[in-house]
């Protein structure tokens, strides 16, 4: 740590600016989240769990997700089938893992492209101002208008089924909540001081977003990607269920929830266990997310 | 005479606002003679830091400059395109600002920021402008440079962090160095330090300053002349011995009569009464009409205009000229 070699009386000063309210370094916030709330790192952990196992879903089963065992349809769990089977015989824990990869992929994919577009729409709205500013919010205002499902449904249907159309569906209907919050965080960073220092200085306005205003925005950034994420799984998972999302034979959570509701009596784990699965991660996201919130946020400094 | 660096000629920057037309700058002419440091003193709102802004063409929507040259070298800033604007700014002019807390990012090092300045206006490789900001950080009196360049804002005491805005402001040699309020938000030493040191570097390197501020003091022990202003006028100009010594504005007399001395201490503190009236809605007469001790009933319905008292000190006020007719 560079921070250390310059100040003397490390302790004392921390607490200084600590209490003066001052800004320390994303990996000192990033430490203090780690030694305050255990939840988060946590979480942290259980989402790097479920992305591992996303990666080498192929290698830690024996099965295939399609692999169907008529002879074994709708078998309890055993040590054979850790999750059990479905109505055709397929291995529950297999095409968990493989859903895996499509509910974070659905969860993260579409998020990072809402939040290009909503970072670049917003920063534009709200450094340039007056008209461009008015549409571009008109924009978002009819976006976020709709019901999100309604209108994903809309483009589901418009675009058709599969994946692709699922990642554009979904980064159409969440960039306006991203927008808005750029256009704010724009709208104060291009009134500080040192942004008026950079353009007296002759830098020239594109330079100043990208140099002062977008690094200024990126705490609130991550901690809008912990929040859009779980929205995200769980719309693909409504999608899923209610048919128009990810289509038999590939897997995914809520298809799987959706394929064992006529079974909940017979087989409950077929519905079970991906719910366990996507509740658990949308409660990670969260967790997560609101433990960067507390130390990235300013405003939630003091409390 | 003096070259001129810098001649403000009749500069008149409005807001348009909504409820009107709000003259924060309003007939401004003032001249930056080269290498010398020019002062702009008033209260809060008087339209000092308006002027500045003008300059640098940093006025933010609805204000704008309406009429009036900005001359920098006879070359008229106001008509400049967005492009040679830039230039100007930075390399030709730079500007320090009231806050040094709050004028550099705090996500970037403080080397890093100032190294920037630097690649904007001049072709130069990254390692050579930072042994320049190195340089430059030991010109401006920063302590082991080197170790500085890696600070970010947050790790700097606030006059560290003045120092690297000048530093910043240095870097690219310009002829004219703005400076709003630079020690403000400082404390008297470290006041004190950044004065001096901003004096120095006017005398050695041949630069102009045009130094902006509401305290007194700091303008009679910084600056070779002095303009006042009020309510977006200039109502009084001289150079510095002139204007302390016999000041004759009603306005420039109250401003040094609120100055406490502490080996004379009086039961009450001086002030001038009454506040800056609201520049929508200004009285007929004189601005100061109101507020002044030796107002007269011309005051209240004519403008004055400058009057000049020879050697460059002028006023904005009828007493002189009443005086002259009540001697004939």
């Amino acid at each position: 740590m560079k921070k250390r070699e310059h100040l003397e009386n490390t302790a004392e000063q921390e607490a200084l600016a600590a209490q003066l309210g001052e800004s320390d370094t994303f990996i000192d916030k990033m430490k203090r989240m780690a030694a305050d709330n255990k939840l988060a790192v946590f979480s942290a952990f259980v989402i790097l769990i479920f992305l591992l196992l996303a990666i080498f879903a192929p290698l830690l089963t024996p099965y295939s997700f399609d692999e169907q065992d008529l002879l074994s349809r709708l078998a309890a769990p055993s040590s054979k089938h850790l999750f059990g089977t479905d109505e055709l015989g397929r291995d529950v824990l297999t095409r968990l893992l493989y859903g895996a990869r499509v509910s974070l992929a659905v969860g993260i994919i579409p998020t990072i492209a809402s939040m290009v577009i909503g970072v670049l729409l917003g920063m534009i709205s709200g450094y340039v101002g007056g008209i461009v500013d008015s549409v571009i919010m008109r924009l978002a205002d009819v976006v976020l208008s709709f019901p999100s499902l309604l209108l994903a449904m809309v483009i589901m249907y418009t675009l058709g089924d599969g994946i692709t159309s699922i990642f554009i569906a979904l980064a159409i209907t969440s960039w306006a909540g991203v927008a808005r919050v750029i256009r704010s965080e724009t709208l104060t960073l291009r009134e500080a001081e040192y942004v008026e220092a950079a353009r007296s200085m002759g830098v020239k306005d594109f330079t100043i977003i990208l140099r002062h205003v977008f690094p200024n925005c990126i705490p609130s950034l991550i901690v809008l990607f912990t929040l859009d994420v779980p929205s995200a799984i769980l719309s693909e998972s409504a999608l899923s269920f209610l048919g128009i999302g990810v289509q038999l034979p590939n897997s995914s959570w809520g298809l799987m929830v959706n394929m064992g509701r006529t079974y909940l009596y017979n087989a409950p784990w077929l519905s079970l266990v991906p719910s366990a699965a996507i509740m658990l991660v949308v409660l990670a996201f969260n967790f997560l997310g609101d433990g960067l919130r507390d130390v990235l946020d300013p405003h939630l400094k003091n409390s | 005479m003096d070259e001129m660096l810098l001649e403000i000629k009749h500069l008149k920057s409005y807001f348009y606002t909504r409820k009107g037309v709000a003259p924060a700058v309003d007939d401004v002419s003032l001249q930056v003679p080269k290498g010398k440091i020019v002062g702009i003193v008033g209260e809060s709102g008087c339209g000092k830091s308006m002027t500045a802004k003008s300059v640098m063409d940093l006025l933010k929507y609805p204000g704008r400059v309406a009429d009036g040259e900005i001359l920098l070298e006879g070359r008229d800033l106001t008509k400049l395109s967005a492009k040679e604007k830039r230039k100007v700014r930075g390399e030709d002019i730079s500007m320090i600002f009231q806050e040094p807390m709050t004028s550099l990012n705090p996500v970037i090092k403080v080397g890093k920021q100032v190294r920037e300045a630097i690649l904007i206006h001049q072709k130069m490789d990254k390692a050579e402008a930072k042994k320049r900001v190195i340089e430059v950080f030991r010109q401006v009196g920063i302590s082991e440079p080197e170790k500085r360049y890696e600070c970010y804002p947050h790790e700097l005491s606030g006059g560290l962090r003045q120092r690297v805005m000048i530093a910043m402001a240095m870097v690219c040699r310009p002829k004219l160095m703005i400076a709003d309020e630079p020690t403000t938000a400082l404390d008297v030493t470290i006041e004190a330090q950044i004065l001096k040191l901003m004096k120095n570097l006017c005398d050695t390197t041949g630069m102009s300053c045009l130094l902006i501020s509401h305290n007194l003091g700091v303008i009679a022990q910084m600056c070779d002349y002095v303009y006042v202003m009020y309510a977006g006028k200039i109502v009084e100009q001289g150079d510095v011995f002139t204007l302390f010594d016999h000041p004759q504005h009603p306005y420039t007399k109250g401003l040094l009569a609120s100055i406490i001395h502490l080996d004379e201490l009086p039961d009450r503190l001086s002030t001038i009464p009454g506040v800056v009236p609201n520049l929508m809605h200004l009285p007929e007469g004189c601005a100061f009409c109101g507020r002044c001790s030796e107002a007269m009933e011309c005051c209240k319905t004519k403008k004055p205009e400058l009057h000049d008292l020879g050697d460059g000190h002028a006023i904005r006020c009828f007493l002189p000229a009443e005086r002259e007719a009540a001697h004939e």
